[in-house]
């Protein structure tokens, strides 16, 4: 039937009419978590992600890592230090670069445009992405925790709760941090393109600036040493990396010198606070400032 | 309903929409027109908050701010192009309903006379969907909300045409809500609207009350002749208590005033047979 030819008011079917509800209808936090959890569990580069990060531990498992001493670490701490070790390169880069790309990415598809013509608060869209993304990065790795856990347990070793404390709270504080980076990647870029170079730069310019690399380099040249004491403080990287090898034997070889100069001023217990509250507040403030520009610009 | 007072907004300095100010009353169904960049979809993002600009939009008398939750519970949105979201069809549907009130037995009664299986499509990603399928999806969506508000950006452009026969008694059925359709078939939104808006450069050029003009019990005369007598023309102009010569390439009759859009949207379909064609300037009341 054509439309013109159509009269609405003599159809004989039912008008279309939607009840009108008592109040008010909105998404809510709860709803928009849902959301987004479901969308990234369906996602690819959460199914990667979870394959490397619970792969890995598999992998160390099975080639006996825990059976083999370096450095004074052996058992379930040599395979957790070099499960952590190895995170700490995987985790961030991956981190960054799926979330910088995935507001940016939607907002050029035309996602942005729809999703957020429904009733559902700025507020509310942003931090329950944040979150989601936060519990789903969180997921595997808690999991391949656990896996090693077990595998102490059945193999009848000793676990070192303390260590599997440390290193969840530790990758929490990494997360949130790399998370916040990307999220305010994301809010800034413009393109797809714009992001993904700019959360793999900034990724590079943490690495370089661990304190085996540069920061080497800096005090082999001689700069303040609070200068170099700064920036090894300031890199989430690399409070990440100290902190995941102090519980240990903290030498000189092995941690570098300027995170050696930091333990011996802060001590194990305020590092440790250190590195597991500095990089969730920077994370936070990064994706505060990443809502604070999104909410003020145009959204799509 | 909504009161937009000298709104612009401006891209790389130039301005898209240029101090529009522009009033949509309860009940307002406006078919609003313009060449491409002439800002409809510009607009529609200013009043659904996506856009930052400077003028005022306001809902219900209340200026409320850029994205208002509540002034959106009661604006349903139909883009141009389907958003190729990657959740299932039922995710969509699901979120619809609890975020944002629409009705599910609705939505299923809608979609089911848009011609499309909800149970079919339910498990199938969205941006897997036909785009005709997509179109229908996003329609139901918006009708089977409880909006005061419909915004339509294009909304047919991917629907087959009996889709969009149903589309358009849809829309015409849903007499509860003000609405807004963007769309280059004037034709084809002209039986729903009672306001046409033309859009150049970012500002209102024509705002037609068609409603005020055109009233119910008053008609125009009109003629038309054709160039070759055609049978199914002959047959739809019957329809409408034209009378015909001999030969069949000259009809009159009379048109009520109220539906002289409806009429012609059926003209634009013969276009091509039209020789010439006369339509009383003024309505003239037929007792």
């Amino acid at each position: 039937m054509n439309a013109m030819t159509s009269d609405p008011v003599t159809r004989e079917t039912a008008p279309v009419q939607a009840a009108r509800p008592a109040a008010p209808a909105r998404t809510g936090l709860g709803l928009m978590l849902r959301l987004e959890l479901s969308e990234s569990l369906r996602s690819r580069w959460f199914h990667f992600y979870s394959v490397v990060a619970i792969g890995l531990m598999l992998l160390l498992i099975v080639t006996g890592i825990s059976e083999s001493r370096v450095l004074g670490f052996t058992g379930l701490s040599r395979l957790l230090v070099t499960y952590i070790q190895i995170m700490m390169a995987v985790l961030p880069l991956f981190i960054v670069v799926t979330t910088a790309r995935s507001m940016v990415g939607d907002r050029e598809a035309g996602n942005l445009e729809y999703m957020l013509a429904f009733p559902v608060s700025l507020r509310v869209w942003y931090w329950g992405r944040f979150l989601a993304r936060l519990m789903l990065v969180l997921a595997p790795i808690g999991v391949a925790l656990a896996l090693a856990a077990g595998y102490g347990v059945a193999m009848g070793r000793a676990v070192p709760w303390a260590h599997v404390g440390l290193y969840s709270g530790l990758v929490a504080a990494l997360s949130a941090c790399f998370l916040g980076i990307g999220f305010l990647i994301s809010a800034v870029s413009r393109s797809t393109e714009v992001a993904l170079g700019a959360s793999l730069l900034i990724w590079l310019a943490l690495v370089a600036f661990l304190d085996l690399l540069l920061l080497s380099i800096l005090i082999q040249q001689n700069f303040v040493p609070e200068f170099v004491i700064g920036i090894a403080l300031a890199n989430p990287l690399q409070s990440f990396r100290t902190a995941s090898m102090i519980l240990f034997d903290p030498q000189l070889i092995l941690l570098g010198p300027a995170s050696y100069v930091i333990l011996d001023h802060f001590g194990v217990t305020g590092y440790v606070a250190w590195a597991m509250a500095y990089p969730t507040v920077l994370g936070l403030a990064m994706a505060a400032l990443g809502y604070w520009r999104f909410s003020r610009g145009d959204l799509v | 309903m909504i009161t937009i007072e000298r709104l612009t907004k401006r891209f790389d300095r130039r301005a898209v929409l240029d101090e529009l100010t522009l009033s949509i009353a309860a009940g307002d169904r406006i078919a609003l027109i313009g060449s491409n960049g002439a800002g409809k979809t510009t607009l529609f993002r200013c009043l659904l908050g996506h856009y930052r600009h400077e003028g005022r939009v306001g809902f219900d008398g209340a200026a409320g701010g850029r994205r208002d939750a509540t002034a959106l519970s009661r604006i349903a949105f139909v883009p141009q192009l389907p958003p190729p979201l990657r959740m299932p069809v039922g995710e969509l549907l699901s979120f619809a309903e609890k975020g944002a009130g629409a009705d599910r037995a609705l939505m299923g009664q809608i979609a089911e006379r848009m011609g499309i299986d909800l149970d079919e499509v339910r498990k199938r990603p969205f941006y897997r969907l036909s785009g005709g399928q997509k179109q229908k999806i996003l329609v139901t969506v918006a009708l089977g909300r409880n909006a005061d508000l419909m915004i339509f950006d294009e909304p047919s452009a991917n629907l087959d045409p009996a889709a969009r026969a149903v589309f358009i008694d849809l829309l015409a059925e849903r007499r509860d809500a003000s609405m807004l359709i963007a769309s280059h078939r004037l034709e084809e939104v002209a039986p729903l609207v009672n306001r046409v808006i033309e859009m150049d450069r970012g500002r209102v050029v024509l705002d037609d009350a068609v409603m005020d003009r055109l009233k119910a019990g008053e008609f125009r005369r009109a003629e038309i002749v054709l160039n070759a007598p055609h049978a199914p023309f002959a047959l739809a102009l019957a329809a409408w208590g034209f009378a015909a010569n001999g030969a069949g390439t000259r009809f009159t009759g009379p048109v009520p005033a109220a539906e002289t859009f409806r009429f012609l949207g059926l003209l634009a379909r013969y276009g091509s047979l039209i020789e010439s064609l006369s339509l009383d300037q003024a309505p003239e009341r037929v007792n």
